[in-house]
Formats: structure tokens, C-alpha cells, sequence
């Protein structure tokens, strides 16, 4: 990349002793400092991998005789594989309908003229700045009321408000070119056709991003979940796990090995969609919208 | 004009879903939590109107200003450190290239990703009084190993330095985008000047990287103000009066001792406090053009 060759021309322009050792010296204090970051992690990993007898007597940084029995305990014992589930019907759905329900709406507000417009958008940037954990108790009380308790329906409503999403979305739909647009209406395209032949095809890069920091979002959310859902069937993964640690008594290589569990399908999707998280982190903050 | 009524049918349907979900999730439990604040009900059921005695209910009790004092403190200790730690490993990680940089910021960026049960897990076995390795750096220090969740001195900074460690990458990805957008050749004629590395960072980085700085802090502060999971799991089983944020006393109040009108009012007196530092960072947004 062009960044690469200016910064090679930089340090040649510069004169040579300041680099060199105090170089090296500082790459090297970076490489500690993120092992030391990683650590928790990694020495997670590894307790998940002892047997019950090392966890408590064993601290070298690899296992001298890894077992997979925490997991196999752990998924055979508690009820990892149904709050699995739970997290993946809930997640799913709140990813789709949050992101499209925001995309239609940042488009109508970006696109279309309409009354109310107006009205609409401020109510977006107001539920921006109000504290979710400010509505837990009249969420319970309406989730309640329409008897949702220990539901998925109970446990998704609520986090289906997404409005940085559809700032983001209206702030995307607002830089596409007008030529587009009219190209399209020529053609005869209808409002509709032009979401989702025009605006949407177009944005692919912004909903991808968008769809996955909704879903890592949603596989961790703690507070509501925890609230809403207390039957142990109904729990997600992440409210799930605290509740197995007086369960498998002081185990830890198992409680540790459900936590391994309960991260993997986050860590998976930031591993692989590493760009894309880190654009739709930029854009929730408002950078380069 | 069929055109225009068409576009005005059309807005309708695009923003339909919208209006249920914001109106029933959102404008709802938002004048529902005023309306409750001001009666005596319990978390499910009617109340009678009380007026403001629940507010004065609120500034008569030792633990709500417990509550409240104890966010602010986290606040203090998470929101400008954390800050500060950020921009210190963007700075180390931007020096990087290539796979290198993708794999440290990696390293770095992962905490954040992982949900806060998870890390609560991860840290109540590493400061395990019995077999955490952190006891290895506590016990030379302190004489004894500490239960840092048991220790009230503890417990605040404790909880913050995992905040910190947990939400960290937030911050340090907004700080790398900010650095890479400062022109290389600003630095490459400091050089020319004969600049010092620390020059260049006060008279170029620091001025240049302050938006995104500004930009960190009140998101950090907005997010700190509403702890509750973290606290919440390593105070379990302890002395949860003296360890209370106001998240927590919500939710004590409404789930624990059945008075929703009384939670309802300690969270409007949330709501404002977030209230305030959103207008806040909004401005702050506007400001970058970003609307």
C-alpha cells in the first residue's frame, strides 16, 4: 500500500541512530505488552484444558497432559447446547431485523419525502442518548404484560433498538450519488425497487459490517437477557454460564471450558470478518461517515 | 401528485417496522418510567400517585448516594486512564506494518469481543485467592494474598482495571483510524527540522489526534455511567450495599424489594445524567459534521 512506501521514504529521510536499537527496543515492548493483554485469555484457554487435579496444582503455560473432558462436562452436564440455542434464534433475529429495519428506515429518511421526517429523526438521535438499563424495569413490566416472559420474543423486543445503525445507514444513503438515483427513476424503478435494486446492493460493504457488531452484540448482551429470561431453559449462552460456576463446584477447568464455549461464534466472526468489525466500530463512533 | 402520494405510501411502509418497534420499545417505557416515578407501584401492578416523595425517598437514602458515588468513581477510574491506555498501545501498535500490526492489534482488540459473563470468568479464576497467577503479583506486594472481590479497597479498581482491559479495543481502533489519517509528510518535514520523537508528538500527533481524544471520553464516560454486569458479577454473594451502582439499585429496587415506582425514579435520575453527556457528545459530533 501507498502508506508502506511513504513510510519506508520517511525513515530514510531521518537521520539513522535515532533507530536501530531504540527501534527494535520498542517493537519488542509492544510484543510484551500484548502477550501480557493476551494472557487472561490464553491462560483461560489453557485452565480449560487440565483436568480437575491440574488446574489447582499445574502453572506452566502449556498443559502437561490436555484433556477436552471440561468441555465434554460442560456440554453433557449443563444446559450449554440449549442456551447455545437460545443465543443463536436470538442473535439471528435481532441481527436481521434490526439491520433491515434500520436500513428501510435510514433510507425513507434519506431518500423519501415525507411528513413527520422530521419528527422521525430526532426521535432516532433521542433513543441514542437514552441509557437502555434506564427502561429495564418498564421493558419487564411490558414484556410482562403481553405475558413474553421466558421467550425469545421477551428476550429480543427490546434490543431491537439499534439507532446508531440507522444513522449510520441514513448518513451512507445520503452519499450516494444523485446520478444513481436518477439513472433508476428513468428506468421506471419504483421507491421500493430502489432500495433494494440501488441503496441496498450498493451498501453491501456497510450491512455486512453492521450485521456483525449487531450479532456480537447481541451473543453478549448480559443485563436484559438476565432479566427476562430466569427459567434455565430459556437462558442465553452469556447469562447461562455464571450460573454453572456453583454447579460444577470449584472446577474450574470446567466453568473455563463453558466460557471458551460461549465466546467461540464471537471470536470466530471478529477472526474472520476482522476488517469489517473494525469499519463498523469506526462508523457507530462517526468516523469517516 | 400520484407521484408524491406514491413517495409518501412508500415512506410509510420503509418506516412501519420502525415506528412499532421505537414506539412500543422505546417512546413507551420512556414516558411509562416518568409516569411510574411518581407512584407507589410495585414492579408489576397499579400504584397510586405519591408526587415527588419517591425523588425525596432517593436523596434520603445512604445507598442510592452510595450508588451514585460509587459510578462516579468508576467513572474516574476507568474513563480518562483507559483513555490514556489506549492511546499509548494505538501509538506502539501504529508503528507496526502489515501482518504484524493485524496480529497485535488482534491480541489487543480481543477482550473486547468476548461477553462480559466471559470475562468475569476469566478474571474471578486469575485473582482466585487459592490458584489465580495474579495472587503471584498481589501476594510479593501485599504480604498475604488478597480476595480482591471481598476487599472493598479493592473492589472498585479492581473491577475498573478489567473495564479497562475488556472495552479497551473500542477506543484503540477509533485512536488507529485517527493516526493514520495525519499526513506522513508532516512528520517527514519535522524531521527535516530536526524534531525530536517528542516534539513530534505534542506539536503534531497530540494536536491532531484530540478530536478522536474528546470523541473516546465521552463515549467512555456515557458507557461507564451505565456499569452494571461487571459489578454486579464479582459483587455477588459480597456486601452489595457498599459495592451498589446506580444500575444495580435499579435494579435491586424494581427485581429484589418489588418497588418499581422507586426504580423508576432512581432511573429517570440515570436517564439525566446520560441525558446531559449525550447532548453533549452529540454536539461534539455535529461539530465533526457528522449528522
Amino acid at each position: 500500500m501507498t502508506t508502506v512506501a511513504t513510510r519506508s521514504a520517511t525513515e530514510m529521510s531521518r537521520p539513522a541512530r535515532r533507530f536501530g536499537i531504540g527501534r527494535i527496543l520498542l517493537t519488542l515492548l509492544t510484543l510484551i505488552a500484548a502477550a501480557i493483554w493476551f494472557l487472561p485469555i490464553y491462560w483461560a484457554i489453557v485452565t480449560s484444558l487440565r483436568s480437575d487435579a491440574d488446574t489447582v496444582r499445574e502453572f506452566t503455560l502449556l498443559p502437561s497432559s490436555p484433556t477436552i473432558s471440561g468441555y465434554i462436562y460442560g456440554i453433557t452436564n449443563s444446559q450449554l447446547p440449549v442456551w447455545y440455542l437460545n443465543s443463536t434464534i436470538t442473535s439471528v433475529v435481532i441481527t436481521v431485523v434490526a439491520v433491515l429495519v434500520s436500513a428501510m428506515t435510514g433510507y425513507a429518511i434519506s431518500q423519501l419525502r415525507f411528513p413527520g421526517r422530521n419528527l422521525l429523526w430526532w426521535t432516532i438521535l433521542a433513543s441514542f442518548m437514552i441509557p437502555v438499563p434506564a427502561l429495564i424495569v418498564n421493558h419487564f413490566v411490558i414484556i410482562a404484560d403481553v405475558k413474553l416472559l421466558n421467550t425469545h420474543a421477551g428476550i429480543i423486543l427490546p434490543m431491537l433498538l439499534t439507532p446508531v445503525t440507522v444513522i449510520v445507514y441514513k448518513g451512507f444513503f445520503d452519499g450516494l450519488p444523485r446520478e444513481y438515483r436518477e439513472a433508476a427513476v428513468m428506468d421506471g424503478a419504483n421507491p421500493y425497487q430502489l432500495f433494494y435494486r440501488v441503496f441496498l446492493p450498493m451498501n453491501w460493504g456497510v450491512t455486512t459490517a453492521m450485521a456483525i457488531i449487531t450479532f456480537i452484540g447481541a451473543w453478549n448482551s448480559f443485563l436484559w437477557p438476565f432479566l427476562v429470561a430466569q427459567n434455565v431453559q430459556m437462558m442465553t449462552v452469556a447469562v447461562g454460564i455464571t450460573t454453572v460456576q456453583d454447579a460444577f463446584g470449584v472446577a474450574y477447568g470446567r466453568v473455563l471450558a463453558g466460557a471458551v464455549m460461549a465466546s467461540l461464534p464471537v471470536a470466530l466472526a471478529y477472526l474472520l470478518f476482522q476488517r469489517r468489525v473494525t469499519q463498523a466500530i469506526a462508523l457507530s463512533a462517526g468516523i469517516k461517515g | 401528485m400520484a407521484n408524491r402520494r406514491s413517495e409518501i405510501i412508500a415512506a410509510c411502509v420503509f418506516v412501519a417496522p420502525f415506528i412499532v418497534i421505537y414506539g412500543w420499545m422505546f417512546v413507551w417505557p420512556t414516558i411509562q418510567m416518568f409516569r411510574l416515578s411518581v407512584t407507589d407501584a410495585p414492579l408489576i401492578g397499579a400504584g397510586a400517585y405519591i408526587g415527588l416523595s419517591n425523588y425525596t425517598k432517593l436523596l434520603a437514602d445512604p445507598v442510592f448516594r452510595t450508588a451514585i458515588n460509587n459510578t462516579i468513581y468508576f467513572v474516574i477510574l476507568t474513563v480518562v486512564p483507559g483513555t490514556a491506555v489506549a492511546l499509548l498501545i494505538a501509538l506502539m501498535v501504529s508503528r507496526l506494518n502489515g501482518w504484524l500490526q493485524s496480529m497485535i492489534l488482534a491480541l489487543f482488540f480481543l477482550p473486547f469481543i468476548l461477553p462480559v459473563s466471559v470475562v468475569f470468568v476469566i478474571w474471578n479464576w486469575l485473582t482466585n485467592v487459592q490458584f489465580g497467577i495474579l495472587q503471584g503479583v498481589i501476594e510479593p506486594i501485599m504480604g498475604r494474598p488478597i480476595n480482591v472481590w471481598r476487599t472493598l479497597p479493592w473492589f472498585m479498581p479492581g473491577v475498573a482495571i478489567i473495564t479497562i482491559w475488556w472495552t479497551n479495543g473500542f477506543s484503540i481502533l477509533l485512536f488507529l483510524a485517527g493516526l493514520r489519517n495525519i499526513p506522513k509528510d508532516l512528520y517527514e518535514a519535522a524531521s527535516l527540522d530536526g524534531a525530536t520523537r517528542w516534539q513530534m508528538f505534542t506539536r503534531i500527533t497530540w494536536p491532531l489526534i484530540w478530536p478522536i481524544t474528546v470523541l473516546c471520553l465521552t463515549i467512555q464516560l456515557i458507557l461507564q455511567l451505565k456499569i452494571f454486569d461487571q459489578v454486579y458479577l464479582f459483587g455477588q454473594g459480597g456486601r452489595t450495599r457498599s459495592t451498589m451502582v446506580m444500575v444495580q439499585y435499579i435494579y435491586e429496587k424494581a427485581f429484589i424489594n418489588n418497588q418499581g415506582g422507586l426504580a423508576a425514579a432512581a432511573a429517570v435520575v440515570l436517564f439525566v445524567f446520560v441525558a446531559v453527556m449525550s447532548v453533549l457528545q452529540f454536539q461534539l459530533l455535529r461539530m465533526r459534521g457528522y449528522r
